[in-house]
């Protein structure tokens, strides 16, 4: 794999679905009811049940690892979380879409690289990073 | 009420040992659709050069945010808990978690500030085994937005 500064990662389409978060809820121990209650959620402000941040931030990184084929080889990974995903409470759910590209080349055969995930538009990580260490 | 700035650098005593599983690894894989048999397979594992299967990346949360909280119960800390939000996370790996791995947390305040009203507070995990070798370091910087 030949990996210069600018070099697109092929863009990932995730879907995200109530059971996803109910099931991520579980598994992280996260059990903040914004990710399951409707009521919940509108009693804080927010539109309705949301993705965890940090399901979001492993969506990314998968579409990392699948580029790079390894899961080992990300070795950093930096998001600030800006938008909420809201999940509607439908079979479809909320589709969370990845792109990438290598903004710079580090020593050690690392590379960085700058992710834009987005859902139904809008950008929901303010800015999200990953350093690979390339094969 | 501004956060007080001499917290900067405060650290607390090592958490309690967390045992990573195998099943916890699976079960994480499949809650965040890492369908990667190193996760789930001891031998593809192996095969990949691990001693036993490897968590996804973002599983070093599960141990890190609980021992976080340590920050947030500090009586020094005034920070509200029911208004704070997950504002920034940071992980640097040095080697995948994997299960076996006996891990200790150990966590530092690494930046308060407030801004806007708004406490912004950074808490550096750093994840080791028992014996001193570092796993990770995981950084999460919480925000308790200023209210009435």
């Amino acid at each position: 794999m030949t990996v210069e500064v600018g070099t697109e990662l092929p863009e990932q389409v995730f879907r995200v679905t109530r059971a996803d978060l109910v099931r991520y809820a579980g598994a992280s121990g996260d059990l903040n009811p914004i990710h399951w209650s409707d009521r919940t959620a509108t009693s804080v402000g927010l539109p309705g049940v949301i993705a965890h941040g940090m399901l979001t931030m492993a969506v990314a990184g998968r579409a990392v690892t699948a580029w790079t084929g390894d899961p080992a080889a990300l070795v950093e990974q930096h998001v600030r979380f800006g938008r909420p995903v809201v999940v509607p409470d439908d079979d479809q759910g909320a589709e969370i879409t990845v792109r990438g590209k290598v903004g710079a080349l580090l020593d050690d055969g690392r590379a960085r690289v700058d992710l834009t995930v987005t859902s139904d538009g809008d950008k929901v990580l303010s800015l999200a990073r990953a350093v690979v260490a390339l094969a | 009420m501004a956060l007080d700035q001499t917290l900067v650098g405060r650290s607390y005593p090592p958490s309690a040992v967390y045992e990573v599983g195998r099943a916890k690894i699976a079960e994480f894989a499949t809650a965040v659709g890492a369908g990667d048999p190193v996760h789930r397979d001891v031998d593809a594992a192996r095969a990949a050069g691990h001693p036993d299967v490897i968590a996804p990346p973002t599983f070093a949360i599960v141990v890190s945010l609980g021992a976080a909280m340590v920050v947030l119960e500090d009586p020094d800390v005034a920070i509200d808990y029911t208004r704070v939000v997950h504002g920034e996370q940071r992980f640097a790996h040095h080697r995948p978690i994997r299960a076996g791995d006996r891990l200790v947390a150990t966590t530092t305040i690494d930046a308060a500030r407030t801004v806007a009203g708004n406490d912004m507070l950074t808490a550096r995990v750093d994840l080791a085994t028992e014996d001193g070798e570092p796993v990770c370091s995981a950084t999460s910087m919480l925000v308790a937005r200023g209210g009435s």
